[in-house]
């Protein structure tokens, strides 16, 4: 399945929706597209919610870390949401998980903002 | 009759979408000899991971060069052969993903991944000085002379 995704705000929070694939071309592609874009309209707090995503390789894996320290150098904060069993071992056996905040309901992931 | 070692070559171009061609590919012969679905999918993402190395890092993605995915049934193992027409290099010498200070870097993950999802993992000199990457996955049957596998 291609990778789909869609943005929408809540309060200031943007929630990125991806389904999918994120893998080395498009997916990649797209999700640093999204972040990179959300940055340069100023935005700090982002949540990627990847519960569609059944399928992310290192590249993917790759471009979340980069979305990471880009939005951590621009002040903001970013948090995943709603991972699948794969893309959850990935994080976990990659020691990932110790990385990033995830978070598996989207009402605590925006109110866990600062 | 003991049964005969097959194999599969395949020659791939130097592009994207052969990341995944060679994917689907082994996934297919996978799920032939009978591998489970949780296994077909770590076959794939490590032959997968194979050669986005062979094509970004091997290649460097220049397409007059060639990829050579090979593939070998046994009557135990599926081992797969990634070979590119790069520079070759050392295992030990790629920095451990799993590092604190590496843990922040946006590459250097597809080896371990790699070893991570298969029995065993090695990289070899490939005669012409690339690297050859081989994978091993124990087969959940074993194969008998027609190809077929058969439950133990």
């Amino acid at each position: 399945m291609a990778v789909q995704a869609t943005c929408r705000q809540i309060g200031d929070v943007a929630i990125l929706d991806f389904s999918g694939k994120i893998t080395l071309g498009e997916g990649s592609a797209m999700l640093r597209k999204m972040v990179r874009s959300l940055i340069d309209g100023g935005q700090k707090k982002i949540i990627i919610s990847l519960y569609d995503v059944d399928y992310i390789d290192s590249s993917g894996i790759g471009e979340l870390v980069s979305a990471y320290t880009t939005v951590k150098n621009a002040s903001g904060e970013l948090k995943l949401l709603h991972l699948t069993k794969r893309v959850h071992d990935i994080l976990q056996i990659t020691r990932l998980f110790t990385v990033f905040d995830v978070q598996s309901d989207e009402d605590t992931a925006i109110h866990a903002f600062r | 009759m003991a049964a005969k070692t097959q194999r599969i070559e395949v020659t791939l171009e130097t592009l994207l979408e052969s990341v995944d061609l060679a994917e689907s590919i082994s996934m297919r012969i996978a799920e032939a000899v009978g591998f489970s679905e949780e296994d077909l999918h770590k076959i794939g993402m490590a032959v997968r991971e194979g050669v986005i190395n062979a094509y970004n890092y091997g290649n460097q993605q220049d397409r007059r060069k060639k990829i050579l995915m090979t593939i070998e049934l046994d009557p135990e193992n599926m081992t797969v052969r990634v070979r590119d027409q790069g520079k070759g290099f050392e295992l030990h010498e790629i920095p451990n993903p799993l590092d604190e200070e590496n843990l922040l870097r946006t590459s250097g993950r597809g080896l371990f991944l790699m070893r991570a999802f298969m029995d065993e993992f090695d990289v070899h000199t490939a005669p012409g000085g690339g690297a050859e990457l081989v994978m091993i996955k124990k087969l959940p049957h074993k194969i008998s002379d027609n190809g077929i596998h058969q439950p133990e």
